[in-house]
This record gives C-alpha cells, sequence and structure tokens, in this order.
C-alpha cells in the first residue's frame, strides 16, 4: 500500500496522472504556464481552451472538483487585490454600474484572475498526483537550480504545515463550542492569524532542521533511477503542446 | 585515554534577541557511555543538541565529535557522526514509506545500491520495524515512529546516537518496548530527558542543566538521590519513586 496522505496537496488514488513520472509532469506543469502567461490578454477564446485542456487534465487524474476549489482558496489575497486594480489603475477610465473605474486596472485585474486560475490550478493537478519528494526529485532531475527547488519544497510544506495547523485549531475551537461554518468567518480567525502563522512557521523550520541534520543538502537523493518512457512524455505533454499551439495561434492573430 | 566520542568545550550560545541559552556549559562524553541530560524545561537541552550536529554554531567555545571538530568546512561529516533524534517524530520522518525514510539519512552521504538497502534493512531491525518498511510513516502509531525515527539516524551508522525526550507522550508500553530497544543498542548515547526512571534505566551517568549551566555530572543514581539538588532545579520524582531501591542495569 503507498497510498498516503504526504501533504495536503495530494488526492489518494491511481489515475493514469498519479502514474505518471514526477519530473515529467512538473515539465507539463510549467510548460502549460509558460504558455498561459504568454497568451495575449485580448484572447478571450485562448484562455478558454486552456481551461477546457485543464478541466481534462483534472478528470484524468480524478481529483474531486470541491478538492480543487477548496486549494484554489490560496487565490484569495490575488482576487482581492485584482478587485482594488479597477478602483487604483490610472488611465482612461469608463463607468460601470455608476462607478468610474479605470481600463488598464480593468485589463489588470482580469488578467491576474484569468492567468492565476489557470496557472494554480494547474500546480494543484500536478501537486494531487505526486508526492513531495518526487516533487523535489522532479525538478532536481530537470536540473532546476538547487534554490529553486528547496524554495518549492519549503512552499508546498508550509501550505502542508498551514493547512494542518489550521484543522487542529478548527477542531480546538469547535471543541470549545465555537462553530464558524468555514475557518475563515468570525473574529476568532483575527486572532488566530497570528498564532497559525507563527506555529506554521516554527514546525516548518523543525522539518527542515530534521532533513539538515540527516545530511540533506539541497538535492534529494534518488532511489529508483532510470528515464522515463516516452509514453509517458507523449501523454503528458498533450496538453502544454495543445496550449502552446493556442497561444501562438493568439499571438499570430 | 580514548578520543571522547562528544566534546563540548566552554560553549556558550544566545538566540538573535539576546537572551543567554547557554553558558560555558563543558563536558566529554567517552565512546560506550551513555548519558543523560536533565533539567526543566526551558533550560537549554535542545539547543544544545542542535549544537551537537552543527545546525547551530557555537557563539564561544567548540563542540568536538569523535576527534572531529565542528567547524564549517566538516559540518557535513559532524551531522552523519551525530545521529540526532528529534523530540517530535513527525519533524522528522517526511518520506512516503518507512523504508525510504530510513535510506534518506544514508543516501545522503552518498550511501546507495545493496549497501543503502542492507543498511536500511539493519537499521530496521535493530528497532523490531522490519515488518512496517512499506508502510507510510503517518499511518504508524507514535511509539512506532518514534522507533522509526531511531532506525533514520542508526542507518548512518553514527559514531553517537542523541535522542531529544525519546519517551515524551508515549504510554506505558511504547515507553517500555523503546527503553528495552535503546537498551540493546550497541552504541554511545546522549539522552535528554525530563523523565528520571527513563535515565535511571538507561544511563548510567547522568548531567543536570537549568538556566543554560551545567550544574551537576555524576552517577544517576547518585544524582536522583540528591532531594536538595532536584528540587532546587525542579526536577520531581514521581510519587513514591526512590532511585536507591531501583537496581541499575
Ligand atoms: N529559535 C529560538 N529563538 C529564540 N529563543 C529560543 C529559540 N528556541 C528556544 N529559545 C529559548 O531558549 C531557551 C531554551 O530553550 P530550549 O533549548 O528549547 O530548552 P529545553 O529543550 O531545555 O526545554 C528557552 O528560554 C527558549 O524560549
Ligand atoms: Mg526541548
Amino acid at each position: 500500500m503507498k497510498t498516503a496522505h504526504v501533504h495536503a496537496l495530494y488526492v489518494h488514488g491511481k489515475s493514469p496522472v498519479h502514474d505518471l513520472e514526477a519530473h515529467v509532469k512538473v515539465a507539463a506543469m510549467l510548460l502549460f504556464v509558460f504558455a498561459v502567461v504568454a497568451t495575449p490578454r485580448e484572447a478571450f477564446w485562448a484562455f478558454a481552451v486552456d481551461a477546457v485542456l485543464l478541466a481534462g487534465a483534472v478528470r484524468a487524474a480524478r481529483i474531486p472538483v470541491r478538492f480543487l476549489f477548496g486549494r484554489l482558496l490560496v487565490l484569495i489575497p490575488f482576487v482581492l487585490f485584482a478587485f482594488l486594480l479597477p478602483f487604483l489603475g490610472g488611465g482612461a477610465r469608463t463607468e460601470v454600474l455608476g462607478l468610474s473605474l479605470s481600463i488598464e486596472g480593468l485589463w489588470g485585474a482580469w488578467t491576474i484572475l484569468a492567468k492565476a486560475t489557470l496557472g494554480v490550478t494547474a500546480s494543484i493537478v500536478m501537486a494531487a498526483t505526486t508526492e513531495v519528494p518526487d516533487i523535489l526529485l522532479g525538478l532536481d532531475r530537470l536540473r532546476v537550480p538547487r534554490l529553486i527547488t528547496a524554495i518549492a519544497g519549503f512552499m508546498i510544506r508550509y501550505l502542508d504545515v498551514v493547512l494542518g495547523e489550521m484543522h487542529r485549531m478548527r477542531v480546538a475551537m469547535l471543541s470549545r463550542g465555537y462553530d464558524p461554518r468555514w475557518i475563515w468567518q468570525g473574529r476568532a480567525l483575527a486572532t488566530s492569524a497570528g498564532s497559525l502563522f507563527i506555529r506554521s512557521y516554527e514546525r516548518g523550520e523543525r522539518v527542515h532542521q530534521a532533513m539538515v541534520a540527516r545530511g540533506y543538502q539541497g538535492h534529494m537523493p534518488v532511489f529508483n533511477s532510470g528515464s522515463a518512457p516516452v509514453g509517458s512524455w507523449a501523454r503528458a505533454m498533450t496538453v502544454p503542446s495543445v496550449a502552446w499551439v493556442v497561444t501562438i495561434v493568439s499571438l499570430l492573430t | 585515554m580514548s578520543v571522547p566520542a562528544l566534546e563540548v568545550r566552554d560553549l556558550s550560545f544566545e538566540y538573535p534577541d539576546g537572551t543567554p541559552v547557554l553558558r560555558s556549559v563543558d563536558f566529554h562524553v567517552h565512546p560506550g557511555e551513555r548519558v543523560a541530560l536533565l533539567g526543566p524545561n526551558g533550560a537549554g537541552k535542545t539547543t544544545l543538541v542542535l549544537h551537537l550536529n552543527a545546525i547551530l554554531q557555537p557563539g564561544e567555545g567548540s563542540v568536538t565529535v569523535a576527534g572531529l571538530p565542528a567547524t564549517d568546512d566538516n559540518t557535513h561529516e559532524i551531522r552523519r557522526r551525530t545521529g540526532l533524534v528529534f523530540q517530535d517524530p513527525d519533524d522528522q520522518l517526511f518520506m512516503p514509506t518507512v523504508r525510504q525514510d530510513v535510506a534518506f539519512g544514508p543516501a545522503n552521504f552518498g550511501v546507495e545500491g545493496p549497501e543503502l538497502e542492507h543498511r536500511v534493512m539493519d537499521a530496521l531491525e535493530a528497532v523490531g520495524m522490519m515488518e512496517v518498511a512499506d508502510r507510510p510513516p503517518h499511518h504508524l502509531s507514535l511509539g512506532q515512529r518514534r522507533r522509526v525515527a531511531v532506525a533514520t539516524v542508526l542507518a548512518m551508522r553514527p559514531e553517537i546516537l542523541v535522542l531529544d525526550e525519546p519517551s515524551s507522550n508515549l504510554d506505558p508500553a511504547s515507553r517500555h518496548e523503546l527503553a528495552h530497544i535503546l537498551q540493546s543498542l550497541d552504541i554511545t548515547m546522549f539522552m535528554v530527558t525530563h523523565d528520571l526512571p527513563y535515565a535511571l534505566e538507561l544511563c548510567e551517568r547522568s548531567l543536570v542543566m537549568d538556566e543554560g549551566r551545567l550544574v551537576a555530572d555524576g552517577p544517576t543514581a547518585e544524582i536522583l538521590g540528591d532531594r536538595e539538588l532536584m528540587r532546587a532545579h525542579r526536577l520531581e520524582l514521581p510519587y513514591g519513586f526512590d532511585p536507591s531501591l531501583v537496581q541499575p542495569h
């Protein structure tokens, strides 16, 4: 039995996407994200095609939609920021529902929302089907610089740790008769955010110390080497290749 | 005289916020010895332990493991020589399977192939955890996870095994099982604890630390028997426990 809840972004189970080699998935995810980033903001149809492609990947990976939306909550700060842009932006303005909004700001908000949602969803598909050590190993095998691997590792780990601590704190609140429908509702959140941050940070530090204590120098040891079969690359690359075709077409038209 | 397995000389340290945590700590551990470090919460025990693995660098003084000074150039080798078992196994175990977690340490030191497999199996056997090799660590009980955590450092073949509060939060049966396993290991041991009976059962010698200073060093039975010393440093013996009635191993 190798199905483990290793990190909070991981979805138990078997799927064609789970079976792909980690570095293949990481490469596919990065290529897709670059394609999304390179898409001109006016090409609405291109973003729509990208979204359909991603939906296909989510289905193939058997990721529950509820899980996906739950993890997309990391976008909330970006969404809030995006909502501010039309008000704060300069240049020409337009009237929407009686509000004077900056046109540049509206484009900025749209770009952030569209690109961040697609990019984060792509990372979730990758992370939901790959365990942390394999992601780190995958980055190593793609010759990604050690510093970036380390940062990626920490980001995944901290997210995991934060979600874990959030769960524990919610249980503690519930057991004292406080029942917020969602953790981010209510006054208790404001008071717990600080301690959540500190607890998560400290835990992340200890995990890192424990890795370093066993000689970790920024590279994951390789236990089962060997390169991925051509078939894996072919399957994984469908999504990013179509996305790139779409991007190139949208750049030329 | 043999080379000490661990030599801590005049070690002082403060965290960046400026509070001194270790003050001129000075002691040796000889090969084959089992030494307990006793002290109340906040005494600086964990801080000292992090120095033994070069995770923290001394403000003043020095740490030497089996003759090798813990300087910047030697950090990697020092980390192999000192096998550090953290207090919370959940901080230590992070790979998808027990087998991979135990392999992580030696693999970081370039051990591979059949030798790596051999090390992993040896270490798991030493803690009686062979049968869980392919399970994910977080599916195990706390007692089992702590035993696996010990295996993850034994696999590096360290010169000295350092344990931070190994008996904390264990139920009586797991606590006893772990003691039995530690007892059976043929390795130099430095064990931080405030579980006084555990120190008496496992270690012939104890150090007492309070407010960053070593305040006592001697045979465990004598130290625990010194009511005055124990009280002065907030080390409370369990109700009805009389160290003079316990037969040391
Ligand atoms: N990372 C840190 N930064 C600042 N102070 C710390 C840190 N870690 C521990 N301390 C302080 O150092 C003292 C000793 O802590 P510690 O070594 O964990 O003690 P013990 O393990 O004996 O309970 C405590 O007062 C603690 O608050
Ligand atoms: Mg401690």
